[in-house]
């Protein structure tokens, strides 16, 4: 679907690349823990967080996030907005918390990035 | 063989950037930079994807426990090789600190998200070849190396 229809699902405000509200999504990976976001996100996903600091963003330029989609209502530090201005990667804000997010764009076809992790070794 | 092409496969380019210890918000910049040499050299995305998160994890373990380091870049046709370099605490076990889960890390890194004890292991899944040497209150050094595979 395309990011608009994120958008519209998650009754989301858009904080940064209201121009690219056109892109497609397919898939998705949620985690606060940045540390798994490294070890799993994959390329082309969305990634649901409730972190806002600038290195949620560095991470997405590194695994080339589609969106990040901030949950619990949480909104980035100045830093952050320009940073992803920067680097062109777009950040949504829902008031839904994570699991909600999930559900809603689940419910709407939107899939893990993977499934499940192997044996807690899952790469690429 | 076409001389131009054996000139260009013994071609090899290298950069050198400091990264400041303690310093979070810099952190990740090296990255970013890495990225984006790499994809101009139109290195195939795979390749550029993964030294980006090595290079980003290395940066985020020097700015976490080192007082400064340095990475090394360095890219030839059919590889990269990051090379990361600090003056820190050292690791006095690097078996353990390979361990997934295994993490030393203080409240201030835990709050941004990291010290989930995944960094060296994930270092070394994206990896084709990982080393690693370290001396306690000296520094640690890693070389990684991503190959190039040609399909």
């Amino acid at each position: 679907m395309k990011l608009s229809e994120v958008k519209e699902i998650l009754n989301a405000d858009v904080i940064v690349g209201e121009d690219k509200l056109d892109i497609e999504v397919k898939t998705a990976f949620g985690a606060d823990l940045m540390s798994d976001v490294l070890a799993f996100a994959k390329a082309g996903s969305m990634l649901l967080t409730g972190l806002t600091n600038t290195q949620v963003v560095r991470i997405a330029n590194v695994l080339d996030i589609a969106a990040i989609i901030l949950v619990r209502g949480k909104k980035p530090p100045a830093e952050a907005i320009s940073m992803a201005k920067d680097l062109h990667i777009p950040i949504l804000t829902t008031k839904y918390i994570l699991f909600e997010t999930a559900g809603r764009l689940y419910a709407k076809g939107i899939v893990g990035c993977l499934e499940k992790v192997e044996s807690g070794s899952e790469r690429i | 063989m076409n001389p131009a092409v054996n000139e260009s496969e013994n071609k090899l380019q290298t950069y050198t950037f400091e990264v400041e210890g303690g310093n979070f918000n810099a952190a990740g910049t090296v990255s970013t930079r890495i990225k984006s040499i790499l994809k101009q050299m139109q290195m195939p995305d795979d390749v550029v994807r993964r030294s980006a998160i090595v290079c980003y994890e290395a940066e985020i373990n020097i700015v976490s426990y080192a007082k400064r380091g340095t990475i090394h870049l360095t890219v030839s046709p059919d590889k990269v090789i990051i090379e990361a370099d600090d003056e820190g605490q050292g690791i006095p076990d690097i078996n353990l600190a390979m361990q997934q889960g295994y993490s030393t890390a203080n409240q201030q890194i835990r709050e941004m998200g990291f010290g989930a004890g995944m960094g060296l292991f994930n270092i070394k899944s994206y990896s084709d070849k990982f080393d690693i040497l370290s001396e306690v209150e000296k520094g640690t050094f890693l070389r990684i190396i991503i190959e190039r595979h040609i399909s």
